[in-house]
């Protein structure tokens, strides 16, 4: 390494402007000699209360009012004030230009690494990964989102915060359920948003229109047998069933709906990129800001203080730790983007077994290859490597309810493995964790009843707040909803409807 | 290619919305963690803001999730000395489990209630909440009886002792300009420069001459200006005063009670709290509030607050003791023109029988006339004894500044001073 002249950027650790740039510009410059492909920076230096506000909007710079923010912005106060707990030092949006917010309070240090960790590492993230690509339209957000802020701001002026707001809360509970997750849904442009919205309140009424106005209501005992369901095929985004189909809602409703479920739309793919996001943008800090060091542009005790809260964030504590609250994404992330430099690099014949396509390849390729074309539960899957699996000390619990014991069913040894790697990537798996939950039928001849479907995943049932999530469907629809739960083999485990059925007296 | 911004600057508040919005729809939890506030704390505590508690499940937002049983595979790191085929007891609760985070409250751990605070000023304003003292508004805006003199500006008259002289002398100079000629003026200043002039050099026969003769022709010249009076009844000014009215922001609260041997302590406890609120509510209304205390039995007594709430003292009951010493005071330390006068008397009701009389004319005469507002609560659980139906008269002539009502446990006490201090508007007030 190159270490004649030291020249560092900085000694102190107080931030300037000046120094701000002079360490972009480095940075940036490191990052495009490594291949990062980043949307351009707007990096924006905040207040802790600034901070505060963000954190709450779920991290956007604008959003429309609801009370749940208050609540957040609230607890992040309260647990502020009070030292509880730290604010995070960055905030990055995944849009274009990529918004990254700077803390006032921190140290030089602490602005290079975010801007290495956020700038360079998440933005390259969000401009390659594919689902990002497919899913979201980082150039739009932005705009979109001051759409949907002022369009529900009308509507809070014309139709009152409370009923807003009543409607917000139905969306919000089945925000989870507001994206499509196979189909690739048409990208934003809030533009178009505006001009076609009026058009689309038209056409959707008189669709809908269509759709109810042939259905003379019959006699319950008419044969449901003899027609089709209605959808055909169940219809897993269940927002867009009810902005389409619910028959009550008024055109400003459904507007309202859409809002929500592009919204969740477009937080779908972090969701599903955790590990794989925070694990590249750890990597990239790490190796962004050694590269600094081995230049000799920042100072020994710039690298101190930058390791210093590296390896607490990387920090994994063991099951048995009060700390403990699940893996740590930024742990697995980061470990597992470092193993596979290193499988390429300088692989063992473990590794050469395990990974014969990667050992020895180019590692920027590599990891490039990987940041592209996987979400965390593939990643896992694909690249989590014994010898990490050892340092981890991982170890897999089997929880069945019908056994009165837990059971250790896999550590980290030969047998375990693949089992220990199958797991863990199915726990990041979004289907797995939560229910799968579908529009089956509505009654479309009868009382105009929706039924949902869960199909179970190893017969886990349903948690306490079914009944209530069925109440906001319940107002969405505006009629009779019930939800099934149904094992594999199609027989219905239990129900739940809203309003809840009325005990059937047998006459006789 | 990056930008750098400076946000700092930028509006802080973003989340004020938001929040108001959450205050609003847990406005019952914070109303009742309010009224828990004042039902269970000291007194001396009353007022110092709070901590409110709301239920997770109050405040949860629902999702469809995964409950507890099935089958479920969950990885953790660590391993210490576990090897495969271990089994052991599934702990209470998910003590071992901890599935991502923010999960926890689904798995039926971790629901801590939430708690937050709220400040002394958002504790008091959810006390107080539509309350409004009556009559106060009118009587900063209307009855004003105090004034005070400020200065506004200048007029052209007033009396001699106000006359402004800079300002009189200032206009008379400006008038004696406007009314001059410019070119005369002009002619005056060069020849008394010429005069000046001359009049530095060594003198001589010519040069005398030549002084006299522009004297002569600046005393001409001057003549058509010595015609405009000096100063001018026109130029005079005077300073002007005006009387302001001043809204009285004095308030004197008066808290009568009746410690005689019919009152128990849990009534008086029941007493002692309502006067607090009504401390706490004038403290809220006025800059300045003194409170009297008066104590009675057989015979009145003015106190200090310590002995008012917890010294003991027994015997009969003549309420008119209190009242006759009330107007005393208030004849003595606080004419009405300068302070609001507020009373609250709380008893039993029990009175001696041939004493209940004195006590409405002592109001009617010599109290109601005076204050802004007086307050009975009745605390008793019996029937009304015979003082409420002597006030029941006296309320049919008051209408507007009495107020009476009974109190029969203490979780009626915010409510009833509510109602006592319910916000009326004046016309709803004279149509009642």
């Amino acid at each position: 390494m190159s270490r004649k002249k030291r020249q560092p950027i900085s000694t102190g650790s107080d931030w300037t402007f000046e120094l701000i740039e002079a360490y972009d510009r480095e940075i940036a410059r490191v990052a495009q000699d490594f291949g990062l492909d980043t949307y351009p920076n707007q990096i924006e230096v905040i207040t802790s209360e600034q901070m505060m506000d963000a954190y709450s909007s779920v991290g956007m710079p604008l959003n429309y009012n609801h009370w749940s923010f208050g609540k957040q912005f609230v607890e992040t106060e309260q647990n502020y004030t009070r030292g509880r707990m730290g604010l995070a030092y960055e905030i990055v949006i995944n849009s274009n230009p990529c918004i990254a917010y700077l803390m006032e309070e921190n140290t030089i240090t602490m602005q290079a690494l975010v801007i290495a960790h956020a700038c360079y590492g998440h933005n390259s993230f969000f401009k390659g990964n594919y689902l990002f690509r497919t899913w979201t339209d980082a150039s739009a957000i932005i705009d979109y989102l001051l759409f949907a802020k002022n369009y529900i701001r009308r509507c809070e002026e014309k139709h009152g915060v409370e009923e807003v707001e009543q409607l917000l809360d139905s969306c919000h509970a089945l925000m989870n359920y507001g994206v499509n997750r196979y189909k690739r849904p048409r990208p934003l442009t809030a533009a178009e948003e505006r001009e076609r919205q009026q058009d689309r309140e038209e056409y959707i009424q008189r669709h809908l229109n269509d759709l109810w106005n042939t259905t003379v209501p019959r006699k319950a005992d008419s044969d449901d047998r003899k027609h089709p369901r209605f959808p055909a095929d169940p219809e897993e985004n269940i927002l867009y069933f009810i902005e389409k189909n619910a028959p009550l809602l008024e055109p400003w409703q459904r507007e309202i709906v859409r809002i929500v479920r592009k919204v969740a739309q477009y937080f779908y793919p972090q969701k599903q990129t955790q590990v794989m996001n925070e694990g590249w943008a750890c990597f990239w800090h790490y190796t962004l800001l050694h590269q600094l060091y081995d230049e000799g542009l920042v100072t020994d005790g710039f690298m101190m203080e930058f390791l210093h809260s590296h390896s607490s964030v990387v920090y994994q504590p063991p099951f048995d730790s009060p700390y403990f609250s699940g893996i740590n994404p930024y742990t697995l992330g980061y470990n597992m983007m470092q193993d596979i430099r290193r499988i390429c690099e300088k692989p063992t014949d473990e590794d050469r077994e395990w990974f014969p396509d990667i050992a020895d390849s180019d590692w920027k390729q590599t990891l490039d290859h990987a940041m592209r074309n996987f979400k965390d539960e593939s990643f896992i899957l694909q690249y989590l490597s014994p010898r990490l699996m050892r340092e981890l000390k991982l170890f897999s619990i089997m929880d069945d309810s019908n056994r009165p014991v837990l059971k250790v069913d896999a550590i980290h040894n030969e047998r375990g493995y693949r089992q220990l790697r199958e797991s863990l990537s199915a726990q990041y798996n979004l289907g797995n964790r939560e229910p799968n939950i579908q529009v089956w039928n509505v009654n479309v001849r009868g009382d105009r009843a929706l039924t949902l479907r869960h199909y179970m995943h190893n017969s886990q049932p349903l948690g306490q707040s079914t009944e209530e999530v069925l109440r906001h469907v319940h107002r969405l629809w505006g009629f009779d909803v019930q939800l099934e739960s149904v094992l594999p083999d199609g027989t219905v485990a239990k129900q739940y409807a809203c309003p809840p059925r009325e005990q059937k007296v047998e006459a006789i | 290619m990056s930008y750098i911004i400076d946000r700092r600057e930028n509006a802080k508040k973003k989340s004020t919305v938001n929040r108001q919005r959450f205050l609003r729809r847990y406005k019952q939890h914070i109303k009742r963690a309010v009224e828990e506030a004042i039902h269970d704390r000291s007194i001396k505590e009353i007022d110092q803001g709070g901590q409110v508690t709301i239920p997770r499940r109050d405040i949860s937002e629902p999702t469809f999730h995964h409950g507890e049983g099935g089958l479920r595979h969950k990885i953790f790191p660590g391993n210490k000395e576990f090897v495969e085929g271990d089994e052991f007891k599934r702990p209470e609760s998910g003590g071992g489990g901890g599935a991502g985070k923010g999960k926890a409250s689904n798995q039926g751990e971790g629901e801590d209630d939430f708690t937050f605070t709220i400040s002394q000023e958002e504790f008091l304003d959810f006390m107080f909440e539509d309350l409004e003292l009556p009559w106060m508004v009118r009587k900063q805006l209307k009855d004003a009886t105090s004034f005070e003199t400020r200065r506004a500006g200048f007029t052209s008259s007033g009396s001699p002792e106000k006359l402004h002289i800079v300002r009189s002398l200032r206009a008379a100079h400006a008038r004696r300009i406007a009314l001059t000629d410019k070119h005369v003026r002009q002619q005056i200043r060069a020849l008394r420069k010429e005069l000046w002039a001359l009049e530095d050099a060594p003198p001589s026969v010519e040069k005398t001459d030549k002084i006299t003769a522009l004297r002569a022709q600046i005393a001409e010249l001057e003549k058509g200006s010595r015609k405009l009076p000096f100063l001018d009844d026109f130029d005079l000014r005077y300073t002007n005063l005006v009387r302001v009215p001043l809204p009285s922001t004095k308030a004197v609260m008066f808290c009568v009670m009746d410690v005689s041997g019919s009152m128990t302590q849990s009534v008086k406890d029941i007493a002692k709290r309502f006067f607090i609120l009504l401390y706490l509510f004038l403290n809220r209304n006025y800059k300045q509030i003194e409170v009297v205390f008066v104590r009675h039995h057989t015979h009145a007594k003015e106190v200090d607050e310590q002995e008012f709430f917890y010294s003991r003292e027994t015997g009969g009951t003549i309420v008119s003791s209190a009242l006759a010493l009330t107007a005393d005071i208030i004849d003595k330390r606080y004419p009405p023109a300068d302070w609001n006068i507020y009373i609250a008397q709380a008893s039993d009701g029990d009175n001696w029988d041939g004493d209940s009389t004195t006590c409405s004319k002592i109001l009617i005469d010599r109290i109601l006339p005076k204050t802004q507002y007086y307050a009975y609560v009745e605390i008793t659980t019996g029937p009304h004894q015979n003082l409420w139906h002597e006030y029941e008269q006296v309320r049919e002539a008051f209408k507007e500044q009495f107020a009476m009502q009974q109190i029969t446990e203490a979780g009626e006490i915010y409510p009833v001073f509510r109602r006592l201090f319910e916000k009326r508007t004046e016309g709803a007030v004279h149509e009642s």
